[in-house]
């Protein structure tokens, strides 16, 4: 039921706007049926559904502006909720930063929904846990994990005459495989928006195989270490650099791409010239929606082209103060890669450290991007280009900068999820990397 | 679970970077519907639909959770109010047990009908995970209290003071701080009503009225010069209070290099304050790496205690439920039977307590009807208990929950959740000047800042909002680019002073988050200033051209 199609939610859309005697209104729709499963200690610990339909109405007299939202559609119900986010706007102070809505715009083809995993069931779910919890069972190890669908659509309709739809679909799987005797751990992470490319078998043999490797761990000295990021890790730290390109603090000095004496870096260069990292809402292996959810349309974009900064991220109150476009903040992130395997990447290592994942990443100094965390289930030595032994984890103090000017080499591409969160959810394509001089300044007992 | 709605707060420029994603989950309301509460006899009714429905399916037991959570966050920057949130969420969430296993839906439509349906999906639900179930659930067992009903002693309903008092209050603030010499200020007031009513087949009806509030500021000054910026956060605590913790009294601050603030907050004295401080925090001298005796503010320990000691002690993570997400922990069951673990020195003594007043934690019951108390964590150094709910009470021995379960909204399943957790002030009197007077060589640290730990609570590193170097008993100036890394058990065995209970004072985390799907929650923990030995400190600056 949650799920309409783009011309039920035009009808819906039409219909509130009909209702509005506001200077202008903006609506969105968005609906979603989800389901998960979460396993621990080798057995399902809870699961359940979610089906999530709901209106919210944008109204405005001048500056002041008003919300309200409804998820019942009748025609009575549509016209008070058109009433109440006037009434709401009436009484709120003005906001000298509101802008008035888009008008109508041009987007590309949306390629986010598959119907595999629009056809998601509970058995499905109770399926892909057992494929996971058998083979752990069966080699002594205990598995804990999470798999969480989703299908859904966005729409929007405003006074300016700018209609919007999207139908997207995701699914993500978490699994951590821990020793029964509590010194091993390994863990994977697979996010598709088509679950036939799942196989939470494969995903869990890797994490297994991690922890099996991972046991009885040797301690060594907290330094500068050469490191292979897999992609998880480095995705995190490389996430939150993008998430910081914002032109407003860069252009209030308070941003790492703050320049000294005003300015900012934009067309600068601030990592190593292999570095080109891009936003492409059709890209066939990450897809996101064309349009940001106030209506600006998402385009193919660089974000980082050899090195240097090609775009930051106005929103469309300070692009106006700047007379400049405005710039979405983009659905997902592409960093290219190279050609090199994982195994190819040790076999050319003469002294490291593989990073399966890091973990409670902090922000320490925005100006500089410093950030400390831990690795977390699986790090491993390597030496004369060979996995020498599992080591204790570390934690690091670093800089996404600093790291990405200190790269050695880059590997083939893993798609990782971005989660919902305040890096702008969204999925990422992001290469295994070798980094030189990675800073770990302790040592951690934790398994 | 039925329906969840996510307005993620936007539009709050630097301060974004500094707070973890805010979920506020409800509809916009007015200001007004706030106030108007839902009456106890109408949710007894619906509830009795539910209990009766589940259990005609052969539910053996069932809880009901009604709740109506209220939410009122105002978000100001400089002289401008970016944001004014209202919202509500009001449905109910009904919890099974059913062939041995927990079942579990939720439902915002509250007619009879719609009610005993999802009832019945909650019981169909536990039907089909019993298939998968390798123990069944074992409850503690847990009398009826009836028809009774608990409030959060406040003083003065926030969601009674007027918009336009709270948002006066908050450009006030920012003028002070502008005028102070600051560049850029956010500052946020976010208040919080849970009206929840409880029934179970225990017998008991149990309605609960909790009110939560956090005024925050976050100050930013650039030395144009340098390029250089630093900032500076409010020293406020998140509490279980009304509009009164903003009321500040003469009694409620404690005067030092700093003024501090002890059961109520006066933003604005704090706000210019602030905007002095990061002044010289900009010229301050970067710190010389190295180990230090650590003066911990009760606004900077807290979130100490929270990851180091609040965490590890939770249940669930000890028996290995949260292993996928937020981890394990290092104190497990063993070190428990031991009855020795060394967890820190002596003088160490931290307790959960859900009851104290004033507290983010305080309740009259848990989301599972559990009447709610005090035990110890950490008693002489020693570790003595963990932090549990009605199905784990018996791995203990216990016969009794102690009233940990909590879910962030009736659409979310309850879950064990920590309760505050807090040292214990020293027995001996002793004031901060006592504390500082006795180190040689030492930081004396204000306010949370940077925090992180790994997955078995070992490892961690904080870093704070105000740092004062002190020389030979006195405090010898500013500095600044610090962080401090330890392992909990030695940093709590490096404990060697705490001052006495004239200080004590709450701290605490108003979005915890645990758990998958994360749920939010809050909680407080209370200390005096305490005193550690020899602890690492590192050199956080860098260079990035």
């Amino acid at each position: 039921m949650a799920i309409l199609s783009k011309e039920e939610a035009r009808k819906i859309l039409e219909k509130v706007l009909s209702f509005s005697k506001a200077d202008g209104c903006e609506v969105n729709l968005n609906g979603s049926d989800g389901g998960n499963i979460r396993y621990a200690r080798n057995s399902v610990s809870t699961s359940g559904e979610d089906s999530n339909i709901s209106l919210a109405v944008q109204s405005y007299y001048g500056k002041k502006a008003g919300s309200a939202t409804i998820n019942e559609f009748d025609d009575a119900s549509l016209e008070k909720v058109v009433r109440r986010a006037e009434e709401l706007a009436k009484l709120a102070p003005e906001n000298p930063e509101f802008m008035e809505p888009l008008g109508p715009q041009t987007y590309g083809p949306s390629k986010t929904w598959s119907e595999a995993t629009a056809k998601i069931t509970p058995d499905y779910r109770a399926q892909a846990a057992a494929n996971s919890i058998g083979p752990a069972s069966a080699k002594d190890i205990t598995a804990a994990g999470f798999l969480e669908d989703n299908r859904g659509f966005t729409a929007m309709m405003n006074s300016k005459g700018l209609f919007a739809y999207n139908q997207s679909t995701n699914v993500d799987f978490t699994v951590t495989m821990r020793t029964n005797d509590g010194t091993g751990s390994g863990w994977v992470t697979r996010n598709f928006n088509d679950v036939s490319k799942l196989d939470t078998a494969e995903a869990s043999k890797v994490a297994i195989d991690k922890a099996l490797m991972s046991r009885n761990a040797k301690a060594i000295e907290p330094g500068k270490y050469t490191v292979i990021l897999e992609p998880a890790a480095a995705g995190d730290l490389i996430g939150l650099m993008l998430f910081g390109m914002n032109a407003r603090q860069a252009d209030e000095g308070r941003s790492y791409l703050s320049k000294k004496g005003g300015g900012t870096k934009l067309n600068e260069k601030i990592v190593d010239e292999r570095v080109n990292i891009y936003t492409d809402p059709q890209h066939d292996d990450v897809p996101a929606s064309p349009w940001m959810p106030n209506g600006l349309a998402r385009k193919k974009m660089d974000l980082i082209r050899g090195g240097v900064v090609k775009n930051l991220i106005y929103d469309r109150y300070w692009a106006s103060q700047k007379n400049v476009e405005a710039v979405p903040l983009p659905g997902n992130r592409i960093m290219e890669g190279g050609s090199a395997s994982l195994e190819d990447m040790i076999k050319d290592t003469k002294k490291g450290i593989l990073v399966t994942r890091f973990w409670y990443i902090r922000a320490v100094d925005p100006q500089t991007l410093l950030y400390t965390g831990l690795t977390r289930d699986g790090t491993f030595y390597i030496e004369n280009g060979v996995i020498k032994h599992p080591i204790k984890n570390f934690r690091f103090n670093e800089s996404p900068v600093i790291m990405l000017n200190n790269l050695e080499t880059l590997g083939k591409q893993v798609r990782v999820g971005g989660g919902g969160g305040p890096g702008g959810g969204g999925s990422s394509l992001i290469p295994y990397m070798k980094i030189r001089d990675f800073t770990f300044t302790s040592l951690s007992d934790a398994v | 679970m039925k329906r969840r709605d996510f307005i993620y707060l936007t539009g709050m420029g630097a301060a974004a970077t500094m707070l973890p994603g805010i979920p506020v989950t409800g509809r916009p309301i007015t200001p007004e519907e706030a106030l108007m509460p839902v009456d106890p006899a109408l949710k007894k009714q619906m509830a009795d639909v539910a209990l009766n429905a589940a259990r005609s399916k052969g539910a053996t037991y069932t809880d009901v959770r009604i709740g109506r959570y209220l939410n009122q966050f105002v978000i100001t920057r400089e002289d401008k109010v970016q944001n004014i949130v209202n919202t509500e969420s009001y449905g109910m969430g009904i919890r099974v047990i059913s062939n041995g296993s927990w079942g579990f839906a939720a439902t915002d439509k509250m007619d009879k009908e719609s009610i005993a349906k999802t009832a019945e999906l909650a019981v169909a639900i536990a039907k089909e995970n019993s298939r998968l179930q390798t123990e069944p659930v074992q409850l503690a067992p847990q009398k009826g209290y009836g028809e009774v009903s608990w409030k959060a002693p406040i003083e003065k309903n926030a969601f009674e003071i007027p918009i336009k008092e709270k948002v006066d209050l908050l450009l006030g603030v920012n003028d002070a701080a502008m005028k102070g010499g600051a560049n850029y200020i956010t500052s946020l007031l976010f208040m919080v009503n849970e009206q929840k009513y409880f029934a179970s087949t225990d017998g008991s009806y149990i309605d609960q009225d909790i009110h939560r509030i956090w005024p925050t500021f976050f100050i930013t000054k650039i030395d144009a010069a340098t390029g250089k910026f630093e900032t500076r956060n409010a020293l406020s605590a998140p509490v279980g209070m009304g509009y009164e913790y903003l009321y500040a009294r003469p009694q409620d601050k404690i005067q030092g290099i700093t003024t501090l603030y002890k059961g109520r907050y006066d933003m604005l004295e704090d706000a210019k304050a602030g905007a002095a401080q990061i002044g010289e925090k900009l010229k301050a001298k970067s710190i010389e790496p190295g180990k230090y005796d650590l003066i911990l503010d009760p606004s900077h320990l807290w979130l100490t205690i929270h990851e180091s000691v609040g965490h590890p002690s939770e249940l669930d993570r000890v028996l290995g439920y949260e292993a996928n997400f937020a981890g394990t922990s290092f104190l497990t069951l063993d070190k428990w039977q031991s009855k020795q673990f060394k967890f820190g020195s002596n003088i160490v003594n931290i307790a959960a307590d859900k009851t104290q007043p004033g507290s983010l934690g305080a309740v009259g019951y848990d989301d599972e009807g559990v009447k709610c108390g005090q035990w110890d964590i950490i008693k002489d150094g020693i570790l003595v208990n963990y932090q549990t709910i009605r199905d784990q009470a018996h791995i203990l021995g216990l016969t009794q929950s102690q009233g940990c379960c909590y879910a962030d909204n009736w659409s979310s399943v309850q879950f064990q959740r920590m309760p505050n957790i807090s040292l214990q002030p020293g027995k001996e009197k002793k004031s901060i000047d006592d504390l500082i007077k006795g180190v040689e060589k030492g930081l004396y640290i204000i306010g949370d800042g940077s925090f992180s730990i790994d997955q078995q609570r070992y490892n961690f590193q904080f870093g704070g909002q105000l740092y004062y170097e002190i020389k030979n008993g006195k405090i010898a100036g500013m500095v600044k680019d610090v962080a401090y890394q330890s392992n909990t058990q030695e940093f709590w065995n490096s404990c060697v002073g705490i001052a006495d209970a004239s200080d004590y004072r709450l701290g605490g985390s108003f979005f915890d988050g645990k758990g998958q799907p994360a749920q939010s929650s809050a909680v407080s923990h209370g200390s005096s200033t305490a005193r550690f030995n020899g602890v690492n400190v590192i050199n956080t600056s860098r260079n990035i051209g």
